[in-house]
């Protein structure tokens, strides 16, 4: 056999990273290089340096340090039963990858994960090792989110810390039972106490120290998570529910949902069709509605006796069209709360208007300026010379606002 | 022409250059002061032939107009803020849109405000095109590198929309400070080399390099890490448009990507599942040898001998639904034997998080209360009725729900067994759930605070209110006065303990 090439390891461990979700290269602290004399900086909002035909954001070098793994979870394209080719990158060659990449802006850092060989501490003690070479030795001030191996030691949980900007644990599934059945060797309860250790730390490195008075460095970006959906049976209901304690419990900044995909050498404990996109985006969405519209999460699936989003309209008109008795809202009077319920005002549009209409009433040209399209806003709104009169209670509204299906698309 | 004709301007001002936003604040605010209106003013830059029509009325801008005396007039930050991205735009009509809206500033102190107003939603969106042209090219830019080692130098090739190389390069800077590099575009082109930046006169293609070796890498990667199960192309165009594609190295792969990706996903779905890796076997039998058999050994921690492997065991407890939530069971802590037994209700979100009780405020606060009381906290063992934390979600945090008499009973199984194990002569139960638990039926301890009831196998329990009670007390002087009836019941068990 000839010696595998950096090309083909980057091939094979950029191809089993694709599986999660998150690139996100948002949330750090602000920092650049004009003090070090290195490279590399992080200016609150991500940049997407690329977009694959998948629609997916390319922000950082998204790679597995290895996909050898003693785990045999059956949804992962590297679990120990896979039949897939296997590679393994040296530290060096993963920071010279970050560094040369870095050097012609094609990212915006490294997000590393890595299989499990041997033992959870040594290789969470070489993926520590890789950020800190980046940022001891070549002063790299990118980003650089490193996926924590929930059974590794403390020491290292807190020397990745140091160095990264965000930590995540998969959760993997929506409920316990999931984990259990589909990733036999995993522990629900070792990944939530690993969560819930991050969070202290985060916490705890938040405050100043009572001797420097500064703050230690600490995950400035937070952690975060992902659940795989469709792999197991659990409802939409079910997988709102367990973000909402998760967002709750550990603080994380984001859940991300990954629609199960079929994978390359698959396991026949899954299921093989194509992955359910138009779920994982209406999941999204009612996430956004509990962190930023106020929804609680039992209310978004409230008409729902089948606890399943609806996948024709999205939730927010859903809700909407399910409570319909909550409008029209007034645009000129209703508080901020209730014009965030309205279907097509996003919280940027509510601000916009709360702040027009100290100065004059709104009529509904103006809203429709004030916001990407007034067709879904309308039935729900009063403005100056506006009421929906019958449009809102009218049996056949849900129809009228419902998107066309869409088409495959062409190119 | 004939539009030009009808708004024929009294004067035009020439501004040095493109971007030239002091030239035109210097003229716009002298103007304003004098009461030029808008229709009155044209804008043209120096150097611009074809902009030039009436270079017989120009005022230099940098020249103060006659008239305009020195007091100024104030505009909102957000307006100058959106003039210094709007003078960025390639519309030759910015200049007199801005002055536009500057001029009418003076009636209208609140016109920025004002979402809805045209003129206002026109400068904004040029801004909006403005920022999304500098974003993109902080996102496309691709460096190619010269030469190796210490003397390299990185050379990008980029075709912006509006003239922001200027305003875009402080960026750059702070971000590729330990390297020497030059960013080429048609309109202006950014020079740092390594302590100042150049900005020099536009470039063409053929002036930068045309290929670099990490672009095959890149590309790889590129290839790699989409997923053709997943394809979405026009969400993929809607963020990276065309135009910039003849720039990016990776670009030229899209269309054969596109094309193969519904045959693979095909593949991937239709393939059978195969045999299972020939090393997968070995490794199963290394890391995760089966549990040996005859260890069938109950799980209910009945037959614990010791409080380390009761807790133990009571880290898989399943008797009521309280773990599916919770991050953890948070068993009792303290010395066996131990004289006395606190039991408060059930851990909160600290103790949650941290596995131990009684570590959040409300444990902090029976610890200084103990130390008031003179009770040794060391000889104490601490738990609660229920050992699984029961909340609601709120956003950010979790909102303490009681546990009902079901779940009090459930978790009774371990408080039972602690009991045994630890066999005190005293216990305090800290609040109604405590009270429930220990005594086995519902209790009012508003009325029977204070005292003393003896259970059946002779366990004396002394009842109290949960110390959290306190914390949720809003009146200071309330507060007080409850602190005081606490630290007289945690002297009561003092004496109690003898
Ligand atoms: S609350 Fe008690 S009974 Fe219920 S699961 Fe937790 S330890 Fe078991």
């Amino acid at each position: 056999m000839t010696a595998i090439t950096l090309r083909q390891k980057l091939a094979i461990l950029s191809d089993a990273a694709k599986y999660d979700a998150s690139c996100a290269s948002s949330g750090a602290a602000k920092r650049n290089s004009l003090k070090s004399g290195g490279i590399g900086s992080t200016e609150g909002s991500g940049i997407c340096h690329s977009y694959a035909p998948d629609g997916r954001c390319i922000s950082l070098l998204k790679i597995l340090l290895t996909n050898f793994c003693i785990y045999d979870c059956s949804y992962c394209i590297n679990r120990s039963s896979s039949n897939v080719r296997r590679a393994r990158f040296t530290v060096d060659e993963v920071v010279q990858l970050t560094l040369d990449f870095y050097k012609r802006n094609y990212i915006e850092g490294l997000f590393l994960s890595s299989g499990v060989i041997r033992s959870p501490d040594e290789t969470m003690g070489e993926m520590v090792e890789i950020a800190r070479r980046l940022r001891e030795e070549h002063r790299f001030g990118g980003y650089i989110h490193l996926k924590t191996i929930p059974e590794c030691a403390p020491e290292l949980l807190e020397k990745a810390g140091r160095h990264a900007d965000r930590l995540s644990i998969n959760v993997e599934l929506p409920t316990d039972e999931g984990v259990n059945r589909l990733a036999p060797e995993k522990k629900p309860e070792t990944i939530r106490i690993s969560m819930a250790r991050l969070r202290s730390k985060i916490e705890e490195k938040s405050e100043p120290t009572m001797r420097t008075k500064t703050r230690e460095r600490f995950a400035p970006g937070g952690q975060s998570t992902q659940m795989i959906i469709g792999a197991d049976a659990s409802p939409d209901a079910t997988i709102l529910k367990s973000s909402a304690r998760l967002y709750s419990s550990y603080r994380l900044r984001r859940v991300y949902y990954s629609a199960f995909s079929p994978i390359p050498d698959s396991s026949s404990a899954l299921p093989l069709k194509n992955p359910p996109l138009m779920r994982e985006h209406r999941l999204y969405q009612a996430d956004w509605l509990m962190r930023f519209y106020g929804f609680e999460q039992d209310e978004i699936l409230s008409g729902r006796p089948d606890g399943m989003l609806d996948l024709a309209v999205d939730p927010k008109l859903a809700w909407a069209i399910g409570n319909r008795a909550m409008f029209p809202v007034d645009v000129n009077r209703a508080d901020r709360e209730n014009l965030l319920r309205v279907p097509g005002l996003g919280t940027r549009a509510v601000g916009r208007i709360l702040d027009t209409r100290r100065y004059r009433r709104l009529r509904l040209e103006d809203v429709g300026r004030l916001c990407q399209s007034i067709t879904k806003v309308r039935p729900f709104i009063v403005a100056e010379g506006w009421t929906p009169g019958a449009l809102t209670d009218s049996a056949n509204l849900r129809a009228r606002l419902a998107p066309a299906p869409v088409q495959m698309e062409l190119f | 022409m004939a539009a030009i004709a009808r708004s024929l301007p009294r004067m035009t001002v020439k501004l040095a250059g493109q971007t030239d936003l002091d030239g035109w604040r210097t003229a716009a605010r002298a103007l304003a002061m004098k009461g030029v209106p808008a229709d009155q003013v044209g804008w043209t830059i120096a150097g611009n032939a074809s902009a030039d029509l009436f270079a017989g009325t120009d005022h230099a801008a940098s020249e103060a107009l006659p008239g305009a005396d020195s007091t100024t007039f104030t505009v909102p930050r957000a307006f100058v803020e959106l003039a210094e991205t709007v003078v960025c735009h390639r519309d030759p009509e910015r200049f007199a849109l801005l002055y536009r809206v500057l001029y009418r500033l003076r009636e209208e102190p609140h016109l920025m405000k004002i979402g809805s107003d045209t003129d206002v939603r026109r400068l904004e969106a040029m801004a909006k095109s403005v920022r999304r042209d500098i974003h993109k090219m902080r996102a496309f830019v691709r460096f190619r590198r010269i030469g190796g080692g210490p003397d390299d130098r990185h050379v990008a090739w980029f075709e912006p929309d509006h003239f922001i190389v200027e305003a875009n390069a402080p960026f750059f800077v702070r971000r590729f400070t330990g390297m020497r590099w030059t960013i080429l575009t048609p309109l202006a082109s950014a020079d740092w080399d390594g302590t100042r930046l150049t900005i020099g006169p536009g470039a063409t293609k053929t002036d930068a390099p045309s290929e670099d070796d990490a672009e095959t890498l890149w590309r790889t990667y590129f290839a790699s890490i989409f997923n053709p199960a997943r394809l979405k192309v026009k969400a993929m165009q809607a963020e990276m448009p065309k135009r910039y594609w003849r720039n990016l190295p990776e670009a030229s792969l899209i269309p054969d990507m596109i094309r193969g990706a519904e045959e693979k996903a095909r593949e991937m779905v239709e393939k059978q599942p195969s045999e299972p890796a020939p090393h997968h076997a070995k490794i199963q039998a290394r890391h995760w040898p089966a549990p040996p058999a005859g260890d069938s050994t109950t799980q209910d921690g009945a037959d614990a001998r010791t409080l380390a492997e009761l807790s133990r065991t009571a880290e898989s407890c399943r008797r009521c639904d309280l773990w599916r939530d919770a991050t953890q069971t948070v068993f009792g802590e303290g010395p066996a034997p131990a004289r006395v037994v606190f039991v408060g209700e059930q851990p909160g979100d600290h103790e949650d998080i941290a596995g131990k009780p009684f570590v959040g405020p409300a444990g902090r606060l029976l610890d200084g209360v103990l130390v008031e009381a003179g009770v040794d906290r060391d000889a104490v063992y601490v738990t609660n009725a229920v050992k699984h934390f029961k909340f609601e979600p709120r956003g950010k945090r979790r909102i303490h729900a009681r546990p009902n008499a079901g779940e009090v009973k459930a978790c009774r199984w371990w408080l039972d067994h602690e009991l045994a194990l630890i066999r005190p002569d005293l216990a305090v139960a800290l609040g109604a759930t405590a009270a429930q638990s220990l005594l086995g039926k519902p209790v009012a301890i508003t009325k029977l605070r204070g005292q003393v009831i003896v259970r059946d196998d002779g366990l004396r329990v002394f009842l109290t209110v949960h110390p959290s009670y306190l914390l949720r007390i809003p009146d200071p002087a309330d507060r007080d006065a409850e602190h005081g009836r606490f630290l007289a019941d945690m002297k009561a068990v003092k004496a109690l303990m003898g």
